[in-house]
């Protein structure tokens, strides 16, 4: 279970724009602690996106995506108060879902 | 009191058993669902071996895909990087950076509903051409910015 992330989703003239700031170390298993041993890979690989209930967009990403992965979309559709959730699963089979109402 | 011990203790391993068996059913679960990540795509330590696992066969350059991105990164553990694809039927953008230990950093599948654009912040080891391949109809494109990145991004 992870850490909570932040969405935000504006509608503008039947556009949904979608902000999300997820929580995650996003390791690549390349870096060292000090005592010089590797930390090991700890990385989100799949993200899904819903528009009420409805896939919109699925990514697959490697260890390079920044440490709290930033991400930004825009969908056709989506007025106040439908609902944008969010899911991701990292190289551990951990996984988090998160959903806010589109304003 | 030797039988109540024995008889606790082997209560005690049944239930770390049933318990142990509990665990690795949720272990197991969550793994499937991510069968579809391209391992081999992404653990790809040359372009051309990254593009073999994409399916990509020489990509178009274009210029109806744009790469907006600095042209400085302070900070190479946090580049934001934007690409918007002109390109109709678009249906995938990905993010490659040609100087990374292995170079795909992200890859997004657009449902029909998407706008062909995606943000996202990317960590870069040094200054790199960074490439935003389209996948539209089929076809491959791509679009090329180079980045001087002035603090590597494998300490952060």
């Amino acid at each position: 279970m992870g850490l909570p992330m932040k969405i935000r989703a504006a509608s503008k003239d039947g556009v949904t724009e979608v902000k999300v700031l997820m929580n995650h170390p996003m390791e690549t298993g390349l870096r060292k602690d000090e005592s010089g041993a590797l930390i090991p890979a700890l990385f989100i690989t799949e993200v899904t996106a819903k528009l009420n209930d409805k896939v919109v967009m699925q990514a697959q990403w490697g260890m390079a995506v920044s440490k709290n992965p930033f991400l930004a979309f825009k969908v056709n559709g989506g007025k106040p108060g439908d609902k944008v959730s969010v899911t991701w699963t990292d190289s551990s089979g951990d996984s988090r879902a998160d959903e806010a109402a589109v304003s | 009191m030797y039988r109540e011990h024995q008889a606790s203790r082997r209560g005690f391993l049944r239930q770390t058993g049933l318990l142990g068996l509990a665990v690795s059913a949720v272990t197991l679960l969550p793994r499937m669902a991510y069968a579809a990540w391209n391992k081999t795509a992404f653990d790809s330590k040359s372009m051309a071996d990254a593009y073999k696992a994409l399916g990509v066969e020489a990509p178009t350059a274009s210029a109806d895909i744009q790469l907006i991105a600095s042209d400085i990164a302070e900070n190479g553990a946090v580049v934001p990087v934007e690409a918007i694809s002109k390109i109709p039927n678009t249906t995938q953008i990905s993010f490659l950076v040609e100087k990374n230990p292995t170079m795909l950093t992200a890859q997004f599948d657009l449902g029909p509903d998407m706008l062909p654009a995606v943000s996202t912040r990317l960590k870069m080891a040094q200054t790199s051409n960074v490439i935003a391949l389209v996948k539209a109809d089929g076809k491959f494109y791509t679009a090329t910015k180079e980045i001087k990145v002035t603090l590597g991004g494998c300490g952060g």
